[in-house]
């Protein structure tokens, strides 16, 4: 069993975003950077699959090196080894063509469910296109048993299970598990654990971000004298007009 | 030339997001002097509405509703090419999400998803879309001739243009799928939380899974859906598929009731794009309020059920 687990490396949720160059650029001063949450959820139950069945689990990150510190965190999980493609990601079809150059032969291919910071969800459906695997999205259970996978996936208004024998791609959701904590020996170990640098393979040119924008301030609230909360249903109504 | 738009069929119904998603179509289409082909997958829905809401035709694919990701990808691919679409138009939701890279990575195309506005073609071809889970917005160039944008659902008005589309039947099938469907759970009698126009989400402040009736209650006074807050999901007091913010669930519904929710920056970032916002918290320096409109500082327990005979009546 060989697994592929692809990662993102964000700002901590609780960053303030910042633009700076005139709005074209996310301002990096003072962010701390972080495994992905969702990524941090497919690197845990790959890794628990993995050591269930005999297997390994490789991480796979497109970026410069200063994210190494965090595929080393994925390292200290458990994972046997990474890949980091030296390549500045323009965008998820990038990312995703540079991850497929390296993706052949593994049995389960494991993304999160979006990336905190550019949200674009798309890895796991795009790497299966390219690859020619069965995606299923949003997962919240991976177990295999008999040559198959067995998924629980988010649909809209409810969840479904399905099936897939031989290899595919999944995104991890929520409640897939409890993300792994990586003890000492962990964190010993991954110091030596080989990571290997490839150079990038395309060119992407699908998107290029122009500018950005923050949400625009809220005017001030107003406030509804709590003896007389019923009022609000009234506001809401009449006023507001949005029930 | 096309712009193609892929409209979802639920329990024999279109969606409310598939209206959006075909309103949008059009306008895109009338923006870049082009034709709207509705792709209408699944059955019972009365292909013809989808005329009023702007398609010119409707192509129609009867297929059970067991939606596989490769399988669905492939037809609309496929007619995408039989109808030369170089705009593919898909909801953002868990189906669309699932479809709409497949779909891009097959046609070539360039794809944007969380999209939030429609495409400024004055400098290129630009849209607008989430980043950073709901603490921002980017505008995105999409290089590639064909493009893909999955469409924000509750972002964008559901215009009605009055007009009648042509129905065609599709040669173009749906293939067999190497994901195997085995058990489907709807939650039925309940509104899925992203297409929810009201939401009534409850926090610590509610002090536990007992008292959720007060967010219920007012909930279906108001026809809304319930959400909840990472706290609330994380002790488990509510399911995960609840928790909305930054690593939950990003919601734009016309109204966001937040009870007992301080309005921490993870939480805010889910829901910052709500119409109005309303915080009841009994902290009148809970930071909730800086990000509302209307605000009761109180105690929920007093001031829940004047809310919820309020709505009533």
């Amino acid at each position: 069993m060989k697994i592929l687990a692809c990662i993102s490396v964000v700002p901590d949720t609780t960053t303030k975003i910042t633009f700076t160059e005139n709005n074209t650029q996310f301002n990096t001063a003072g962010v701390q950077y972080i495994l992905n949450p969702y990524d941090e959820l497919a690197v845990t139950r790959g890794l628990e699959i993995a050591e269930a069945n005999g297997g390994t689990l490789t991480i796979v990150h497109v970026g410069k090196a200063d994210a190494e510190p965090v595929i080393r965190k994925a390292l200290s999980m458990g994972a046997n080894e990474a890949i980091r493609i030296d390549a500045e990601a323009m965008d998820a079809q990038h990312v995703a063509e540079e991850i497929s150059k390296i993706a052949e032969g593994y049995d389960l291919i494991l993304t999160g469910r979006e990336s905190i910071d550019y949200n674009g969800g798309a890895v796991c459906g795009l790497l299966g296109a390219i690859l020619g695997l069965p995606s299923v999205n949003v997962v919240t259970r991976i177990d295999y048993a008999g040559g198959k996978f067995t998924f629980d996936r988010d649909i809209d208004g409810g969840r479904e299970t399905v099936t897939v024998a031989g290899p595919c791609v999944a995104s991890a959701q929520k409640e897939l598990c409890e993300p792994r904590i990586p003890n000492m020996r962990g964190i010993m170990a991954a110091r030596t654990k080989p990571l290997q640098v490839l150079p990038s393979q395309t060119a992407g040119g699908y998107s290029h971000y122009d500018t950005f924008e923050l949400p625009a301030a809220k005017s001030g609230v107003k406030l509804i004298d709590p003896s007389e909360a019923g009022k609000l249903i009234d506001i809401l109504r009449n006023e507001a007009k949005v029930i | 030339m096309s712009v193609l738009v892929f409209a979802e069929i639920s329990d024999g119904k279109f969606k409310k997001a598939s209206y959006e998603a075909v309103s949008y179509g059009r306008q895109v289409a009338d923006l870049i002097g082009s034709k709207v082909v509705a792709l209408a997958m699944g059955q019972g829905a009365d292909a013809g509405e989808l005329g009023n809401y702007g398609a010119h035709t409707v192509k129609s694919i009867s297929v059970g509703e067991a939606f596989t990701a490769d399988a669905y990808a492939a037809a609309v691919n496929a007619i995408a090419n039989e109808v030369s679409a170089t705009v593919v138009i898909i909801s953002n939701t868990y189906t669309g999400k699932s479809l709409a890279p497949r779909v891009a990575q097959l046609m070539n195309a360039s794809l944007a998803t969380n999209v939030v506005s429609l495409p400024d073609t004055s400098n290129g071809f630009s849209v607008k879309r989430g980043v950073f889970s709901g603490k921002a917005f980017a505008y995105v160039n999409l290089s590639r001739n064909s493009k893909v944008l999955a469409i924000t659902p509750n972002s964008f008005e559901i215009k009605t243009f009055g007009e009648t589309a042509a129905i065609e039947n599709s040669s173009v099938s749906v293939g067999s799928s190497s994901i195997n469907i085995d058990a489907v759970n709807k939650v039925t009698g309940k509104i899925p939380l992203t297409e929810a126009e009201v939401v009534i989400s409850g926090g610590r402040g509610l002090k536990g899974p007992e008292n959720w009736h007060l967010i219920e209650d007012l909930a279906t006074a108001l026809g809304a859906a319930t959400a909840c807050s990472k706290p609330v999901s994380d002790m488990d007091w509510r399911p995960h598929s609840e928790h909305v913010g930054q690593t939950g669930i990003t919601i734009k519904p016309n109204l966001y009731i937040a009870v007992g929710i301080s309005g921490a920056i993870q939480h805010l970032a889910g829901v910052s794009s709500s119409k109005v916002i309303v915080a009841i918290n009994k902290d009148p320096e809970a930071p909730f309020f800086k990000a509302a409109d209307y605000g009761i500082v109180g105690d929920a327990f007093e001031i829940m059920p004047q809310l919820i005979a309020a709505a009533k009546s």
